[in-house]
């Protein structure tokens, strides 16, 4: 059985000099289940890269516990807690063949060589680098190198896996296909993983559950289907989605839907429940075949700048400088205390 | 097209390399390439202070100083000298690059200390030096004194005998270079990347490990040409030996620079002069190219 790994009440405060400091990580309680893929995600500066090298012993913290497999392992080096990481950087040894960087790992924890080689062959044909053994990782491409990365940190059966960005230095096409390769690697290993990415395409598709975090704080643990129609609170809800949730004023109260589901009224089946907004249309945008309408809306709340997407089986004409109705269906609106951000129980609307 | 051929003169590269370059060009023929042209013409020649006309006189120089003792124990005690202190420059060096690159309290105040010996000029800082060596007043045979080391009366005489008088030089010697040495290698370790260090100990290498696997290959180059940069200022170097001892007792600290300058400066014999300083082209050549190889691997790590 895969090991968990947790952390409770971490914090972490980085003293900035001249009296300043920052908040990294303030109060995160997290676990994962075994075997899991976990992605943290979230903005740049929002704590999730900290909380992963808190993970791995990289950084201490000022209070609270990290646990491995159910061990307390905060006062434990690095070296010590069985973990692996792949940096975004890679981090191989410039200096060190493919060969030497994979078997790093297995010198510094002393196995016999033969148990070695077997390790090495076994990690490398799992990755398909057999071929590039001899070579130095400044004759490898990005994919290569991620690749090497990878079969070092799997050689030794890590515990956990920590990956911390591992796609971000590859171009766009290569990121999608390496993304699969990495689900269904993990997949195969079974190893629990904890995985960092600022995004949210790479969460949404990697993890069996996203953490999302801000300013140090976690926002909302679920699975990413929950993260997306369920968001807990105004962060997420904008953080989330491309382009983000729509966020209506209303009193007290801010009224949220996506705009995937803002559609011209003829499109929202009359039976179910539905709320009518008229839409002044500015503008019209196509892209790969949805249609962006930029617009304000009234009549649910403050008049707002909302933006709605029609995918392209609607062909309901719509062009800009006209007021047509559009409608949300009931169950799809979700609501956020205005003051807090934080998601509430519905509020009747008319 | 004329458009390349109006160009403003500012704005091509080929006549502004060649600018460029000039000053350096003029500046290296006019103080090295001359100086050295004219070091091989005089050791062919029976020039001396008193009698500058250039007179041919094939290799009697080279075979004068073949059959003079004190070249051939001048020429040991550069190699002993350069040796012993690269040794221990580079060793030394590469332990303070590790303490300037720590994260401490007051590490200013350290910083500022180690580049102390650096900063000050030799000629002031080798005659503190001196004093805190002489034979009679020595401060240190005082301490010494007073915590029961040395006798009353008694002195240690740094600079007195011979092996105790090259320890000295070696020691000031030491002294002066280490700070140039810790910092070129201090650029080395801060130019390893911190993902690399953080990976090591992630992959379960401990302080050993990481030192001898990592860190110590990955500034080898840099280390190379700390020592090589070290091994060229030392065997060309007269100022210590020359403000502390002279080569004294009896030649047991004289280098090949200091002896060259005795004979061919002090002692006017040019000719001579010029053929005992010679001997340090062949080993400075040596260093250069092998500093060249240096920055070549750094360039294709």
């Amino acid at each position: 059985m895969a090991d968990v790994v947790e952390v409770r009440d971490l914090r972490k405060v980085f003293d900035g000099g001249k009296g300043s400091s920052t908040r990294a990580i303030d109060g995160v309680d997290l676990a994962t289940e075994p075997g899991e893929y976990l992605v943290l995600l979230g903005p740049s500066g929002c704590g999730k890269t900290t909380l992963l090298r808190t993970i791995a012993g990289l950084e201490h913290p000022d209070s609270g516990e990290v646990l491995i497999g159910g061990h307390v392992v905060n006062g434990l080096p690095p070296r010590a807690r069985q973990i692996a990481m792949v940096f975004q950087s890679y981090a191989l040894y410039p200096h060190k063949t493919v060969l030497n960087n994979i078997t790093f790992p297995l010198r510094a924890a002393k196995l016999p060589p033969d148990k070695q080689r077997e390790q090495v062959k076994w990690a490398s044909e799992l990755l398909g680098i057999e071929h590039l053994l001899d070579r130095r990782p400044r004759q490898l491409s990005g994919g290569e190198r991620q690749r090497v990365a990878l079969a070092r940190a799997l050689v030794r059966d890590p515990r956990v896996f920590l990956l911390d960005e591992p796609l971000s230095n590859l171009d766009a096409k290569l990121r999608a296909s390496a993304r699969d390769e990495l689900k269904r690697f993990q997949q195969r290993v079974g190893t629990t993983t904890v995985y960092v990415t600022h995004d949210q395409i790479e969460a949404m598709g990697l993890g069996d559950r996203i953490a999302v975090m801000h300013g140090g704080k976690l926002r909302q643990l679920g699975k990413p289907v929950e993260i997306y129609d369920h968001p807990a609170d105004t962060f997420v809800a904008t953080f989330i989605g491309s382009p983000p949730m729509n966020l209506v004023t209303r009193g007290e109260h801010l009224v949220g839907f996506r705009p995937e589901h803002l559609l011209p009224i003829e499109n929202v089946p009359a039976a179910v429940e539905r709320v009518t907004m008229p839409f002044r249309i500015e503008r019209v945008e196509y892209l790969s075949g949805d249609r962006h309408v930029y617009g304000t809306i009234t009549g649910i709340g403050d008049e707002t700048r909302v933006i709605a997407r029609l995918p392209s089986t609607i062909d309901t004409p719509i062009s800009g400088d006209e007021v047509h109705d559009f409608a949300v269906r009931a169950d799809k609106l979700r609501f956020f205390d205005a003051a807090s951000g934080i998601g509430c129980d519905p509020v009747p609307l008319s | 097209m004329t458009g390349r051929a109006r160009m403003p003169l500012a704005d091509r590269d080929s006549f502004l390399a060649k600018a460029f370059l000039l000053p350096s060009i003029v500046y290296i023929i006019a103080l090295v390439g001359v100086p050295f042209g004219l070091a091989i013409a005089f050791s062919f020649s029976d020039i001396t202070a008193g009698d500058p006309s250039f007179d041919w006189v094939g290799l009697r120089n080279y075979r004068a100083i073949f059959e003079d003792g004190t070249f051939w124990q001048s020429l040991g005690n550069t190699l002993v000298f350069t040796t012993i202190s690269m040794i221990l420059v580079v060793v030394l060096g590469k332990v303070l690059a590790n303490i300037l690159v720590a994260n401490f309290r007051g590490k200013w105040l350290v910083r500022f200390a180690v580049l102390l010996p650096w900063t000050t000029p030799v000629a002031l800082s080798t005659i503190s030096w001196l004093w805190l060596l002489d034979s009679v007043f020595s401060p240190i045979d005082w301490v010494m004194r007073q915590v029961g080391f040395l006798g009353p009366g008694e002195n240690t005489y740094w600079l007195g005998k011979p092996w105790l008088a090259m320890g000295s030089v070696i020691a000031v010697h030491v002294w002066r270079l280490v700070p140039l040495a810790a910092v070129i290698m201090m650029a080395g370790l801060v130019s390893i990347p911190k993902d690399i260090d953080d990976a090591a100990r992630v992959d379960g290498a401990g302080f050993w490990r990481r030192m001898l696997g990592i860190t110590i290959p990955l500034t080898m180059p840099v280390v190379a040409v700390a020592g090589l940069f070290g091994a060229i200022l030392t065997f060309t170097d007269m100022a210590v030996v020359y403000v502390l001892t002279r080569g004294g007792p009896t030649n047991s600290t004289q280098v090949l620079a200091s002896w060259a300058y005795l004979k061919g400066i002090q002692g006017g014999d040019v000719a001579q002069g010029a053929a005992i300083a010679l001997f340090l082209f062949p080993l400075l050549l040596g260093a250069a190219v092998a500093i060249l190889r240096s920055v070549r691997r750094m360039e294709t790590l």
